[in-house]
């Protein structure tokens, strides 16, 4: 079986983006770029699949300008076996993601994708959602364990109420939750193999998809700062407050 | 304009969630049907019906929705939500899990966790954990949208008289089967309507020291909440992850234990009306946000408060 998995590229989770001062963005130059947390989880669950004989080939792709190769060579040297890049200087909203991926899946016939549940950018958290409704494949979002039995895929859910169990026939689609698997370190020698595995380049147009818009960003703003609070010295002045000033207890 | 919001629900009661996006809706403008779909569940459309400002009620009562199996309520949800201007659905992992696949069979995009209603096709959105606001604009006939439930007050649960309606479409898609549950049951209040928040996190250390802090969350009638360190640490389970990727939650009152203070962890709770920090590190960045901090260790201070309190 033949596994899927995107990877999107987005700023480093340690860094705390700024508003330009135009407020019609946010300011992304200079800033540290990574793979997107939950789309390495991805990676790591294929890459594990594949090690425990269950997949045969694990295929990357990633959607955005040259730069992406970074990223898909990052999931390379973490185990994938080849990549494609899907170029686009445009920011593809989510259907048209779904849009091109589904094509990549009409091509490529996996028997399982795996994407991050919501890449920590725009925290849309669609993307898995609306490939599985192009492909009419079954989705296994926010996933907290994935294992494959038979001619299907069970994943377990991290859901609001606990945990959820379901069924799906494959192929299918999945995305990861934080608690999915702890991802390795690549390995010198496997960043170095990686700069060798083939990665194949593909435009929206080459798969036939045209990029729609869906929305229009009208502006970005940075969020109310709170006002700074206080020190308290002792546990007693702490209930004093929140009792007297606060009024919440 | 007329609005569709997804109720969600456990097939018994309604949940508060569905509330929230009800206000969204009246800030839209326009008719608001609900849709409750499930198996068994007149008793929530009933309940449904009586919400303020609900108009109509679509009941669709089916084996295949017991579950809300997503690749069978999608199907429904887009057939129905043709004659809609919006469909709305509280941003809970249900409404997350359904709502893109809704959007992309009705070939439209979605605008997800809303936070404010500027107009009928604009919105304001969180980005980046929350360090930016997004004002967006819908270019869609339809608009698919999931609705941030603290950003929003609940509409009355009683007021309304609204007709119920059964329709009849039936979708199995025959993709998936719901296989089990691990439902965490609780005595204490549900996190995200909680009035009280007390969170803890590495610092407890491991999961028996949690009884620290429910000792006063009992006291406070608080909701227990945690990092995703705590979690990720197996010290409690998954559903109590406060932050980006957890709940939101904006309680009156959130206290934090043992928390640094993380980007991901300040994303679900920075809008909590008063937040107290205690932390041993003064220079933790959970001080930045807090009305109170108190730079004490843990395991004296959380005791001391409970008597105190
Ligand atoms: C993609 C992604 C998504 C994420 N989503 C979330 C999320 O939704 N929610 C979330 O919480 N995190 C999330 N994180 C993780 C986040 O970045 C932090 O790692 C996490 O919040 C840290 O948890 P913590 O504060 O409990 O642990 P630490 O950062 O380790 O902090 C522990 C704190 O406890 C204090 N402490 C220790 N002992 C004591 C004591 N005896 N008394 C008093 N204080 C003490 C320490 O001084 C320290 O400040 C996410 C990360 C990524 C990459």
């Amino acid at each position: 079986m033949k596994v899927l998995v995107t990877v999107k590229r987005v700023l480093d989770y340690n860094v705390k983006v700024r508003v330009k001062a135009d407020q019609t963005d946010v300011d992304l130059t200079n800033v540290k770029m990574a793979l997107n947390p939950f789309c390495e989880i991805a990676v790591e669950e294929a890459v594990r699949l594949k090690e425990a004989g269950i997949a045969s080939e694990v295929v990357v792709v990633s959607i955005g300008p040259k730069a992406v190769q970074e990223q898909i060579r990052t999931a390379l040297a973490l185990g994938a076996d080849r990549g494609i890049q899907i170029e686009t200087d445009a920011m593809p909203e989510s259907l048209s993601v779904a849009k091109l991926l589904a094509k990549i899946v009409e091509d490529e016939k996996p028997g399982l994708v795996i994407l991050g549940k919501q890449a920590i950018d725009s925290d849309n958290n669609q993307s898995g959602q609306m490939l599985a409704a192009l492909t009419g494949m079954g989705q296994g979002t926010f996933a907290s364990e994935v294992k494959v039995e038979g001619e299907e895929v069970l994943v377990t859910r991290e859901v609001d109420g606990g945990l959820q169990t379901v069924g799906l026939k494959l192929p299918a689609i999945v995305t990861t939750d934080l608690r999915l698997n702890e991802p390795r370190y690549a390995s010198l020698p496997n960043i170095m193999k990686a700069k060798k595995k083939p990665l194949d380049v593909k435009t929206p147009a080459d798969l036939g998809v045209e990029l729609r818009a869906h929305t229009e960003l009208l502006k970005v703003e940075p969020p109310a700062e709170r006002a700074g609070g206080i020190k308290v010295a002792s546990v007693e002045e702490l209930v004093e407050k929140l009792k007297n000033e606060a009024k919440v207890i | 304009m007329a609005i569709l919001i997804v109720a969600e629900h456990d097939n018994a009661t309604l949940k508060g969630a569905t509330l929230h996006a009800v206000s969204a809706a009246a800030q839209i403008g326009g008719d608001v049907a609900v849709l409750v779909a499930g198996e068994g569940c007149q008793a929530v459309a009933d309940e449904a019906a009586k919400v303020a400002g609900v108009a109509k009620v679509l009941l669709a009562d089916n084996a295949a929705y017991g579950h809300q199996l997503a690749e069978n309520v999608a199907p429904l949800v887009a057939e129905l939500g043709k004659d809609f201007s919006h469909i709305l659905a509280p941003a809970t992992t249900t409404g997350k899990n359904l709502l893109p696949r809704v959007a992309a069979l009705l070939d439209v995009g979605q605008i997800s966790e809303i936070v404010a209603v500027e107009g009928a096709d604009t919105f304001k959105r969180p980005i980046y954990a929350g360090n930016a606001i997004a004002t967006v604009k819908s270019l869609d006939a339809i608009k698919v949208i999931t609705v941030r439930g603290t950003a929003f007050d609940a509409a009355a649960a009683e007021g309304g008289s609204a007709s119920v309606e059964a329709v009849g479409a039936a979708h199995d898609a025959g993709k998936s089967r719901f296989v089990g549950e691990e439902v965490a049951v609780s005595e204490r209040p549900e996190l995200t309507a909680a009035r009280v928040v007390i969170s803890g996190g590495r610092g407890m250390g491991n999961g028996e020291n949690f009884a620290l802090i429910e000792k006063v969350a009992d006291k406070l009638g608080a909701a227990v909440g945690a990092s995703r360190a705590a979690v990720d640490a197996g010290f409690v389970p998954n559903d109590m992850q406060v932050g980006q990727t957890g709940k939101i939650v904006a309680p009156e009152l959130y206290i934090a234990v043992g928390i640094s203070g993380a980007i991901q962890h300040l994303a679900g709770m920075k809008d909590s009306k008063v937040i107290v920090a205690i932390n041993k590190d003064e220079e933790a960045p959970i001080f930045q946000v807090a009305d109170y901090g108190l730079v004490a260790d843990l395991f004296e201070a959380v005791p001391e408060l409970e008597g105190k309190l």
